[in-house]
């Protein structure tokens, strides 16, 4: 037993530490404490200082532009960044479609799209869900009919995060309706200039928009666009939802998010008294802590465990239900701190630059919205309850 | 970073698995957890020539162990075979006399001819040695003890007490022999078998260990090693619920299938599962922190109390539930599995002690940090 970082990986660590204190643009850092929006510009500055370090993909293959790190430096990368609330990597190229067409890709695919997500040309959306496949994806119905050279494609896609400002999508589509349902689709990718192609946003709960609807009618794909074989693409698909699962449980963010929470509970008073002493409050505060170091343990075995591979499917699903429960009741309790100020609703407050007086203290502006906004996460990338699908059936095997 | 336990520890859990299944299987178990005294002096002894109550100790003090994962891997086996027995009273009271270098003592509780229990708890302590009231009174350079101390374990069958009480200069140590004048003890059996006993003492003679008015922080340092053996145990106990649970649940059929084919109890058992993973890491987390600083190990001892009382009555309801009108039976092993994890919850302080304990640090680690 030895819970401690190797000397290298201490050194690593403080090298992550220092290019964060010298690199990241405070305006960033500062907008994702205020839970403030970034513009694509701003998402795009951030990947390209990572890529100028060569550490935006740093879990492909050293030739492709990876790092050949160790998923525990992956891991100490991951959360040393959340810490200091640098902005999330997006995952669409760099962790989705980079590593299928890494696996899955022609020579002539990879040489094509990946130095493209690397220096930013490409900015990729995930066509998977539909209006009837949700956790029941492989009942997807947006198809795709062989016309010479390409394949022709109609339905609708939804759910898909940030196609307002992608040009491109890899997509699941039926190619055929014998056989199994998951033998008949295949994954292609997709020029979003293309004509036929209409984006439509949809307003989130929280007032936020960061989902579409996407709408294909005759929409031209050139054949070279395939990715593998035709009728294979659900082994790729699945492939996607396993791979690079080292954060699924968002400890670092988790960690930052907790920390400013411990620091209002010590500010914020109630009663007369910090909240951080009411009993009540300072109950569920502990469970949350104890929750979490917990967590940290447990993500760090099951990388150890993995090794050198992405972490197995079963414990991955493990972290994800646990790791994304903790973040919610993160954002309960800071609402629950918030008291009445966490009822107005200020839009104008969520936008850079923003210099309008706050309602109450500045932190409780954006505690509902960020409430609302986390529902999604025992939602999306395979539901909580798919997750308990998949340890019933890989890890209990029942 | 590594998170096994090492050839060593392997070979130690190994091989007092295979003696436990051999010679307390549950078949005998069952009763005789429930007999007499509810433990084996016998299989103690054997156990001792294994080395099982030498690894709960550092080798400066006699011991062949001592380290916090030595300890969870004796206590991680006690879980699994249910053994009863003062292990956990002895590991406290081992503590004490290792502390205060009484080697003598300590090396004939490791060879296994003294069992040495240990005696805190009061009925109005409720785990705090702050209320502690027993008194230890000096009449020239010999004490005398007064008081009563409850649920002690074993009592009736230990030959000495390391008694927990209160001198003019604070919080002290004693031993006192079975046989001592003065001393009463009323035997009971426990719901998860073994027994206990209240102990009263009248000018009852006592032999100090330590410095007067210095336990405090002695017994506190032990009783965080008894918190990380019975977060061990616990997982141990909670590892043999799912298996069995699991077991059950693939076999049993009901409306023409194996139950475990139906959605409700599967997500109940992914649940439980993850709770029991997020426990172990607790178990491991106090472990680690046990050399640490006080407020440290004390934080990390208390979360893994919390997480184990949490974990532990969900793991054994849900066990219960989910075998239906079996759970409910003496004689399935699941059932007795399921009394040890909810029992391992009162003893040390229950999830809502060490909660608020927990909280408390924390107020304490600001105001150092401030």
């Amino acid at each position: 037993m030895d819970l401690t970082f190797t000397p290298e990986e201490e050194a690593f660590r403080d090298e992550v530490r220092t290019f964060l204190s010298q690199k990241l643009p405070a305006r960033l850092s500062d907008k994702i404490r205020k839970s403030q929006h970034l513009t694509k510009a701003e998402m795009e500055e951030w990947h390209a200082i990572l890529n100028a370090r060569g550490w935006l993909a740093n879990h492909w293959p050293v030739e492709w532009g990876g790092t050949g790190w160790s998923v525990m430096q992956r891991f100490i990368f991951e959360t040393e960044t959340a810490l200091v609330h640098a902005p999330r990597v997006l995952p669409f190229g760099v962790s989705m479609i980079g590593p299928v067409l890494l696996k899955y890709g022609s020579e002539a695919q990879k040489r094509r799209w990946l130095p493209r997500i690397l220096d930013g040309s490409d900015w990729w959306c995930q066509g998977y869900s539909e209006p009837g496949a949700g956790s029941d994806l492989a009942s997807l119905k947006t198809s795709a009919v062989r016309d010479g050279d390409h394949y022709v494609v109609n339905g609708q896609k939804t759910w898909t995060t940030l196609a307002q400002y992608a040009n491109m999508m890899f997509c699941l589509v039926r190619t055929s309706t014998e056989g199994k349902r998951q033998e008949g689709i295949s994954f292609l990718l997709i020029d979003m200039a293309t004509p036929g192609i209409e984006v439509r946003p949809i307003k989130l709960l929280s007032g936020d928009h960061e989902v579409n609807e996407v709408f294909f009618t005759d929409v031209r794909v050139p054949v070279e666009n395939l990715v593998g074989e035709e009728n294979k693409g659900w082994t790729y698909a699945k492939y996607l939802l396993t791979y690079e699962r080292t954060n699924i449980a968002g400890v670092g963010a988790s960690m930052a998010a907790f920390g400013e929470l411990k620091d209002i509970a010590r500010t914020q008073r109630r009663n007369g008294r910090p909240l951080s002493e009411d009993p009540q409050f300072a109950a569920r505060l502990a469970r949350l802590e104890i929750e979490l170091e917990n967590m940290k343990t447990t993500n760090l075995r099951v990388l150890v465990a993995a090794g050198a591979v992405a972490a197995p499917t079963a414990e991955s699903s493990m972290l994800k239900i646990r790791g994304t429960e903790i973040r919610q009741t993160i954002d309960d309790l800071m609402r629950r701190a918030a008291g009445t100020h966490a009822r107005p609703w200020i839009p104008e407050s969520f936008e850079g630059g923003w210099n309008g007086e706050p309602v109450g203290p500045e932190w409780a502006g954006p505690v509902s919205t960020h409430y609302f906004n986390d529902r999604k996460l025992s939602i999306f990338g395979g539901s909580n309850e798919v997750q308990r699908e998949i340890i019933t059936k890989a890890i209990l095997e029942l | 970073m590594d998170f096994s336990l090492g050839e060593d520890r392997q070979m130690l859990a190994d091989s007092l698995r295979r003696f436990l299944a051999d010679k307390v299987p549950f078949s005998v178990r069952k009763t005789a957890a429930f007999e007499g005294a509810g433990w084996s002096r016998d299989i103690w002894g054997q156990l001792a020539e294994l080395g099982a109550i030498g690894a709960l100790f550092d080798e400066g003090v006699g011991g062949f162990g001592g380290s916090p994962f030595d300890v969870a891997v004796v206590f991680g086996e006690i879980g699994r075979g249910l053994l009863t027995g003062p292990w956990l009273a002895a590991l406290q009271a081992g503590q004490v006399l290792g502390a205060a270098g009484r080697t003598d003592d300590l090396a004939a509780l490791i060879d296994g001819t003294a069992v040495i229990t240990y005696a805190e708890e009061e009925a109005d302590t409720w785990f705090d040695p702050a209320a502690i009231t027993t008194r230890a009174t000096a009449q020239g350079d010999r004490w005398v003890l007064d008081g009563a101390k409850t649920v002690v374990a074993y009592a009736g069958s230990a030959d000495r007490l390391l008694v927990v009480a209160r001198a003019d200069a604070g919080l002290s140590t004693f031993l006192v022999e079975r046989d001592a004048p003065g001393m009463t003890v009323r035997d009971y059996l426990l719901v998860d078998g073994g027994s206990a006993g209240d102990v009263t003492f009248a000018a009852t003679p006592a032999t100090l260990v330590g410095e007067p008015g210095h336990a405090g922080p002695v017994i506190e340092a032990a009783r965080a090693l008894g918190l990380v053996a019975l977060a061990w145990e616990a997982v141990a106990v909670m590892d043999a619920l799912r298996d069995q649970t699991l077991d059950y649940l693939r076999t049993r059929k009901q409306f023409g299938i194996p139950i475990g084919k139906f959605q409700a109890l599967q997500h109940r058992m992914a649940t439980m599962a993850l709770e029991i993973e997020q426990a172990r890491s607790a178990a491991i987390n106090a472990a680690d922190r046990y050399i640490g600083t006080r407020v440290e190990r004390e934080r990390a001892a208390s979360a893994a109390k919390a997480t184990i009382g949490k974990a532990g009555s969900l793991a054994a309801e849900e066990a219960i539930q989910m075998h239906g009108g079996i759970g409910m039976t003496w004689e399935l092993a699941m059932s007795h599995y399921a009394k040890r994890l909810v029992m391992i919850g009162h003893e040390l302080g229950d999830e809502d002690h060490h909660l608020a304990r927990y909280i408390e640090l924390g107020h304490e680690l600001e105001q150092a940090e401030a």
